[in-house]
Order: structure tokens, then sequence, then C-alpha cells
């Protein structure tokens, strides 16, 4: 299965996927209508520390923590993607505190968000690496 | 109007060949008859006969035929000849009075051999003193121009259509084992008789019908090795770079034509390890004799006959067999005219030399 | 600071409405010309610091920013220019020569904008290049005077050694440290996918890319720099490096601040050293020198690779090229004064040498002239800007280009010309890691072979146009060529007719 990986020998910490992920989600066309202004909450972030740079997002793990303890299915695997059922979703948290590389946080909306690989947004496929100006991110099978 | 030589005319035209294998001599009417049939290909600014084996009473002697305007011209050349050459024999070339070929300049020829005594002091090797002899005379003289120069062969040529300058130059007085002919198409001469065709430099004469691309990248690599190209005519250097390859680097006729018409590096890619170094060797060192853009030209040499196409076959040409004739023209119907019987009739593929010499010398 | 101070050339202007400070601009900047300013929550500039690099306006992802020219201006004065007047007041402040990176910007005439090429009608055909074979392959090197046959009257193969290349292009000399290792490693891996060459310049061969080395020329100049036997043999050839377009008659330097870690060890100088090369070889004072350091490579090198003879292109460039055709080189590479450098005194640059069409049509005609065009090929380079530069250069005469800027422009580079400060924005020009790595080569490579490729279907189809199949008809085609808006004697130079004749 193709899955976002980072090479932090390439990632420039320019923050630029945060940004284009935040839009991707927003249901915007522009991204100044979507982020002028706003405090951006993305699915993918970038941590940094004494010149090493790296974004983070779900790994879609094969065997995901957050999956088994969510309380009521709202998490679940589509084709090895994780993806969340809002409806079902009742802000429990348990997925958040599972989680080991903190991909899963709440969302704007009040339950949570997860980066879904932008297949149930507009954008079809993974903005982040789309707009990585460096390659850092990529969406591959390994 | 400025002429060949001070600026450079392409032309479309006809050419046509006829080969004995034998070595049988053949009337000259019947190469006047072929290049006839291909009347519309020319536009009576220019027209011209070789033909080899034509003088077996001087075959060891060069035979110069030289256009003057002028007669002070003549005495200028003569006494330069006379210089440089042991003159056997000179005389003014016998030609018709014909209504459409006008303004004829003086037209003589000369048999010639070169003085020994001056051929040592030039430590030159014999072709090599005559055709720079040749040279000087065509760029040096005002007013004279050697037109043909090779042993036992004569280049015929006129302003006017083929058929025309053929009876006027009385060709069907000659014979030859192997003539070429070509009609011309310039498209802007005044029409000079120097700039008709074939062309020739030593035994070596070229009829070409094409307008080659590759011109001024040949021409200035010709221009290193003591030639100039003072017509600025396609057939000018690609005779010079047949005269270059074959006699002065000793190339074959086989391997000239895959220089000047190398095959492909895809097609050379697909050779045995043995014939692609050697066709890469050829074409790598001599790279700038490369001739591209459409042409078919008839190489007349001593003792044989060439006919090639560009690379891409840009221009008609087709070849027949008749016993132990060889035939080659532009169009079909030029063969066909005097030979109705062929025995094999084909277009050679572009770039694939068509190479016929004399089965044991003249008859 | 009030006598010093100059107004800055570029302004940056951001459009508020449509900045959503995401602060991109601020962290892609080292030369810090961006802010956060938390109290206004906008974003700030100060344009004073500003190189007009472009790498903020690249990255922007709102297309709030653009650079425009300061319209700040002098009592307007067509003797006494900004740009003159800007120059006294920082030499007075200074004290120093001025330095400047990359080709003049000065408005000297660009020949190649004043040559137009033919095309076939009519009389013969044009080419259709997606239809018929169309041949770009270059061999450079000697070509043999004598034709040689064995007893069974076959040919032997006389061919010295030579370079072959799938398109005339190859990749000028930068060196690893004026560069950085990601720069080489794009240069380097390009040049294998595209059949073609990269110069190491004066800066010795990473370890990493000695696995290149069937793609590389080794350079040898005046400081000789890196250089040991093992780097001799690893190139496909040599260059020795006379001079260069940008700065003749000048050697180099390389600051000790940019000798750091594998740019040192490549190099074979200590760690913060100044790497300083010579104006002249301190063993070649003259043309029977060269000579001895053209057969002392050979002799290294087994006579298995050709060696160039790299040389700015000045007044007698064409005298220098017929000395240097029978001193034993195999390739001459002529560098006409637009040329680029990482650094070189703006005076020089801006005053020294000649355009290279110029010295190319010289060159190659001289060499013709002596009859000794055949002893080398003619590398051109110095503003080599398009696949029409390159067909013009060739129809001049060249036998293949260098191009070094176009490649760095495919790289990044935008041309801001402040390579010398080391803080290039795009990764190119600079040894800082956090910068080096803003060129990943996997990037970089791709866009290079994309450029070359691109030029590559261009010349093939110009050529296809002149009814050309192959680029050696091209070579010294002068007839292609007609002149625009050029005097007599400028014709006479290029050997070339003018439009209409």
């Amino acid at each position: 299965m193709k899955r976002i990986y980072v090479n932090e020998k390439w990632c420039l910490g320019c923050h630029l996927c945060e940004y284009y992920c935040a839009f991707a989600n927003s249901g915007e066309k522009d991204m100044v209508k979507a982020l002028k202004g706003v405090q951006i909450n993305p699915r993918i972030q970038v941590e940094e520390k004494d010149g090493i740079s790296f974004a983070v997002s779900c790994r879609h793990c094969e065997e995901p923590l957050c999956v088994k303890g969510c309380i009521t299915g709202a998490l679940h695997l589509v084709d090895g993607v994780i993806e969340i059922d809002k409806e079902k979703c009742v802000g429990c948290y348990t997925c958040i505190l599972t989680c080991p590389y903190g991909c899963v946080m709440p969302s704007d909306e009040g339950v949570i968000q997860k980066c879904e690989l932008c297949l149930n947004n507009a954008g079809g496929k993974p903005a982040c690496v789309e707009h990585c100006p460096n390659k850092a991110i990529v969406f591959e099978e390994r | 109007m400025l002429k060949e030589g001070q600026v450079r005319i392409p032309s479309g035209c006809a050419i046509s060949g006829i080969f004995s294998r034998s070595g049988r001599r053949i009337s000259g009417e019947a190469i006047v008859k072929s290049i006839s049939v291909m009347h519309d290909r020319s536009n009576g600014l220019g027209g011209g006969f070789a033909g080899y084996g034509i003088y077996p009473e001087y075959k060891d002697l060069y035979a110069f035929h030289v256009f003057y305007d002028t007669i002070e011209a003549r005495e200028r050349c003569e006494k330069f000849l006379d210089r440089h050459f042991d003159v056997v024999n000179l005389s003014k070339i016998p030609t018709k009075k014909h209504p459409r070929i006008m303004d004829e300049p003086l037209i003589w020829r000369y048999f010639v051999a070169p003085l020994p005594t001056k051929l040592k002091d030039s430590q030159l090797e014999e072709r090599e003193y005559v055709s720079r002899c040749v040279i000087r005379i065509n760029t040096e003289l005002e007013g004279a121009y050697v037109f043909s120069s090779g042993k036992n062969m004569g280049v015929f040529k006129a302003v006017g259509f083929p058929e025309d300058v053929g009876e006027f130059y009385r060709l069907d007085e000659y014979e030859g084992y192997c003539w070429t002919a070509h009609g011309r198409y310039p498209t802007n001469t005044p029409g000079w008789w120097g700039g008709a065709h074939p062309f020739a430099m030593l035994d070596y004469s070229i009829v070409h019908n094409g307008e080659i691309s590759s011109y001024d990248a040949n021409r200035r690599y010709i221009e290193m090795f003591g030639y100039k190209c003072t017509l600025l005519t396609d057939t000018e250097v690609i005779t010079y770079i047949i005269d270059y390859l074959h006699r002065r680097k000793g190339l074959s006729m086989e391997e000239t034509a895959s220089v000047i018409a190398a095959p492909f590096w895809s097609t050379i890619e697909k050779k045995s390890p043995k014939e692609k170094e050697r066709l890469t060797y050829l074409r790598s060192i001599f790279s700038s004799l490369l001739i591209t853009g459409p042409f078919s030209i008839l190489v007349g040499f001593e003792g044989g006959m060439m006919a090639l196409n560009d690379r891409l076959k840009l221009r008609s040409m087709v070849i027949a067999e008749k016993g132990d004739m060889v035939y080659a023209a532009s169009e079909e119907c030029a063969i066909r005219v005097i030979e109705p019987d062929v025995d094999a009739i084909w277009a050679p593929k572009g770039g694939e030399p068509v190479i016929v010499t004399l089965e044991g010398g003249v008859k | 600071m009030s006598i010093d101070f100059i107004y800055p050339e570029y302004e940056v202007v951001r459009n508020q409405s449509r900045c959503i400070a995401c602060r991109v601009c601020e962290r892609q900047c080292a030369n810090e010309v961006h802010w956060y300013d938390e109290d206004a929550g906008v974003m700030m500039a100060d344009e004073s610091k500003c190189v007009n690099c472009h790498r903020c306006v690249a990255f922007c992802p709102t297309r709030a920013l653009k650079i425009v020219k300061s319209d700040d201006t002098y009592k307007v004065n067509s003797n006494w220019t900004g740009d003159v007047i800007s120059d006294v007041i920082r030499q007075a402040g200074t004290g120093g020569v001025l330095l400047s990176s990359m080709g003049t910007p000065k408005n000297y005439p660009v020949y190649f904008d004043k040559i137009l090429l033919n095309a076939s009608q009519v009389t013969n055909p044009p080419i259709d290049p997606l239809r018929e074979p169309m041949e770009t392959k270059v061999y450079l090197g000697k070509r043999p005077t004598e034709i040689r046959r064995d007893e069974n009257g076959d040919l032997v193969n006389t061919m010295p050694p030579h370079l072959e290349l799938s398109v005339p292009i190859l990749f000028s000399a930068m060196s690893y440290g004026s560069i950085s290792y990601n720069a080489h490693e794009s240069l380097a891996r390009a040049a294998q996918e595209l059949g073609i060459y990269y110069n190491t310049g004066e800066g010795g061969l990473h370890e990493d890319f000695y696995k290149y080395g069937a793609n590389t020329i080794v350079q040898v100049a005046s400081g000789r720099f890196g250089v040991h036997k093992d780097y001799l043999e690893a190139g496909a050839a040599v260059e020795i490096k006379m001079g260069q377009g940008a700065k003749p008659g000048i050697g180099g330097h390389l600051p000790g601040a940019k000798i750091v870690g594998d740019v040192s060890r490549t190099r074979m100088i200590p760690e913060g050293s100044d790497a300083i090369s010579p104006a002249p070889h301190h063993d070649i004072y003259s043309i029977e020198d060269l000579r001895q350091l053209v057969y002392s490579l050979k002799e290294a090198t087994e006579y298995k690779k050709p060696v160039i003879v790299k040389i700015a292109a000045v007044h007698n460039v064409a005298a220098i090229a017929s000395g240097i055709a029978r001193s034993g080189a195999d390739i001459i590479a002529i560098d006409g004064f637009r040329g680029g450098t990482g650094a070189a005194p703006s005076r020089i640059r801006d005053n020294v040498g000649i355009p290279i069409e110029l010295a190319l049509a010289s060159v190659d005609e001289r060499l013709r002239q002596e009859g000794i065009r055949d002893e080398v090929s003619i590398i051109v380079g110095g503003s080599i800007r398009s696949s029409a530069d390159i067909v013009k250069a060739i129809a001049l005469g060249a036998d293949a280009v260098y191009i070094a800027t176009s490649a760095l422009v495919a790289l990044g580079c935008h041309l801001c010309r402040s390579c010398n400060q080391g803080k290039c924005n795009w990764g190119i020009a600079t040894q800082r890691p956090e910068l080096v790595k803003r060129l990943n080569p996997e990037i970089g490579y791709k866009r290079l072979v994309n450029l070359v490729t691109a030029w590559g279907h261009e010349i093939k189809e110009i050529m296809g146009g002149m009814g050309i199949n192959s680029i050696e008809a091209l070579k010294g085609n002068r007839l292609m060529l007609r002149g625009i808006g050029l005097t007599e004697k400028e014709l006479e130079v290029l050997g070339i007719k003018h439009a209409g004749e």
C-alpha cells in the first residue's frame, strides 16, 4: 500500500505541508480565503529541533492502536487507510491517547481529525506530498 | 545579376548515365537521347555531358577543356600552360552553330603533360600538380576557365537545354564507355557557361541533382586542403570532396560513399563489431564531409561510375541493367527511351552506392 | 552611516490582503529579510537585506509577495548613473575591490540575438524530426591526419582519445566549494543519464562522485587543488584551465569560510584556509610550457584521455587558439566574457574580454586558414542561454557548447548574483548544510535532464527546418546564418552575410 513517508534529510522545515494540509481540508477553493487570519490546525505537523526537522502525519499502521482502542468503531480501516466516521465518533479521545506518534488530534469541529491521505477531501491525493518543495515527503509503495 | 562564384545558386536538375562494363565504346548520341526525355527537369539555363574513353589516341595526356571570355585571356592562359606543361596538341573544340545556343565563349582543348622539371621542383605528386595548376587558372586568370582536366575523358557543357548542348558539341562524333549527362534548373543564374554541369576535377566528374543543406560546412572544411570553391555550387564542392577522399586519402569509392552519405548512427549500431568500428571511424574522422539534404549524383571516374543518393533518398534515381550495360537516371523514362527492354531495374536505397567498374579495360 | 547609505535596489512588496502569515518567507530567507510582528500579527520585511533571489516569491503559497525595482533615484544622469555613483560610495566607505557574481549584467551586444537562422523552402525539403532520424551525436577530440591500412587493406582505427556526446552540450566547470555537494551530484547524475559530461572545476572530485567518472571532466587549474593520480584517472578527459571568461587574467579565491569538511578534504587543503588560485599557472609562462603540461597530463593518463585547454576569450584569442591547437591539446574550450563566476572583481568581469560569438568566429576561421581545424575540437561557453544559441554557435564553427548558468537556473538559481556571499537560498552556491539541503539532487538532476532533453528536441527541430539531419553538417555552416542590424565589420568577423543578402 502507498503510504506517506518523510525523509528528514530533505525537510527544510518550511511548514508548507501544514498549510497545504489545512487548506486541502478546509473545503475552500482559495487559500487566502481558507487560511487568512486562521490559526491552522493541520493533520500533518513539522517537528523540529537542533536543525533537524521532519513532518509527521498518520502512518496508517498495519495494526493501528487507535482503531483497536476506538470505543465506537468510528476509526476503521478501508483498504489499509485508517478513516474516521464522524457520525460515530463521540470525542472520547482514546485514539489521541493511544497513537504513539501523536498523529490524531482534536478537530475544530468537536471530534477528532487525522490524515486520511486526502482521500476524503477535494484533493484526492496527499496535498502535503504534492506541495513539498524538496521531495522530503513522498507517497509511495515500500 | 551575380553569376556562379559570386553568389550561391541552388538548382533542381535531371541526370542520366550510361556505362558499359565490358568497355565497349558507345556514341554520345544515346546519352543525348536519354537526357532529352527529361526536358521538363531543366529550364534551358545549363546542360552538359561527360564522356570517358573518348580520347584513346591521347589517353596518357591530360585533356584540358577551357572557356575563354576573350582572346587576351586565351593568350594569358596559354602562356601559363606553356610554363607548366608540355602542350602536345591544341585546337578549338569542334561545335555546330545551334539556334538555341548563344553567346558562346571561345572553347579550346589542350592535350598536355606536366613539364618534368617543373613537376620535380614542385615536389608534388603528378595529379596534385595538375589539379593545383587548374585551380590556379580558374581562380587567378580572369576570363579563363578550365572545365575539364582528366585523362581520356572530357566534359562538354553550355547554357541551354542538354539536348541542344549535345548537338552543339557534336557528341555523336565521340565514343566512350561511360557517359553522364545533366540538365539544369537553376533558380537564379544569369546563365554562365562555366556554371553548367558536369563539374570536373582531373578525371572525376559529377552530375548532381539536389540542393545540399550541408554546403557551407563541407565547403569551409574542404577549403582547408587547398581547394577553392569558386563557383559556390553543390557540384563543385562534392567533386572536391570526392577528389580529396578518393584520390588524396586513398579511400575506396564504397568508403567514400559511407563518408558523404554516412549510415545513421542507429544503423551503424546494428552492424557487426568490426563493421561498426569501421563505419564509426570513417564517419567520425570525416564528420565535416557528411553531405545532408537532397542529392542524387553520378560520379564518373577513371574506369568507373558511382550512383549515390542522399541518406533519406530525397531525390529520385533509378538504376537499370541490360547485359554489360548499366544505366542510371533521375527518371525511368530516360532509361527506357534508349533501352526499352532492360534485364533489371530498381531504385537504390538512400545512401547505398551503386558502383560499376570496367571488367578488363576499355575496348 | 548616513554618508554610506545606499537605498535598497529592490523592494519587497507584500500584498497584506493575501498574506496568511505562514512565515514560509521568513524561514526560507537566509538573508533574514522577513519577520513576523507578533503585536501587529503581520509579516514585515527589511528590503535592505534582500538580494532578490526570489526564493520567498517562489515559495509564498498565496502569491502575496513580489520584488520590484526601487524607483528611488539619484538625480538622473546618463554618465554618472546610479550604479556608478553607488559603487563610488561603496568604495569610499570600504577601500575595497568590488566583487560580484555570475556573468556581466552590462548592456553589451549579444550577437546571438543579432543572428537569424535559415530554413528550407521549395528547392530542398525541411525534415520532420518526428518522422526521420535526426542525429545530434558528437565526437570531441583530434581527427587523425593519415589513413592507415593493415596488410589486408583494411582501415586501421587511428582515432585518438575522444569524448562522445549524445548532444553537443557539456556542463561547464564549477568547483565543489563554489557550488554545493548536491549541485555537483545533480550535475553528475544528469550527465550520466544524458550521455554527456560535467566538469569538476578546480575543486577536486568528491570521493562519492568517482562512480560518475565516465561522464566527468576533471580540471587542473593554477592552484592544482585536488589534483592527484586517481583524480586524473577518474575522469573521461582532463581540462587545463588557463582562463575564465568572467575574469580573464585573474585567479580565484575561495574564502576559508567555505573550506569546510569535505570541501577541504577534496581540495586537499586545511580547513579554514583560503583557497587561492594564482592568476597564471606558475609552470606555464608561455605556449611551450603549456605543451609540457599537456604532455605531462597525457603521460599521467597513458594517452587514453583527451586533454582540453580552456581559455578566456580575449583580443588575440585566434592566435592563442592556434598555438594551443599545435600544443598537443585535443580540445580547446573558449569562454566568452559574458560567462558566469562564483566571484570576480566587478571591474574585471564588466570590462575584460570579448564576446564568445566573435571569439568563436575568429578562432574557427583562423584554424581553418591554417589547415589545423582537425587538430582540435572547439567547445564554447560564456552565456549559452538556449538551444538557438547552441545552433548558432555550432553553425559559427563550434563542436559543442559548455553551459553553466543555464544549468544553475535549472537547479533553482534566479541570478541574484550574490554567490560570493555564500548564503545561496537555493542551496547551490553555499556550503551551509541547512541551505545545501534545499537542493535535492533527485529533483535537481531531473530538471537538468529535462532542460538538456528539451534543448535537444529544439535543436532537432531547427536542424530539420534547415534540411539538415545530422549535427555534423551544421558545424561551421555559416551560410545558415544571417546578421541583423550588424555593421560590415561585425559581419566580416562573424563571417556571415546580412539578412536579405
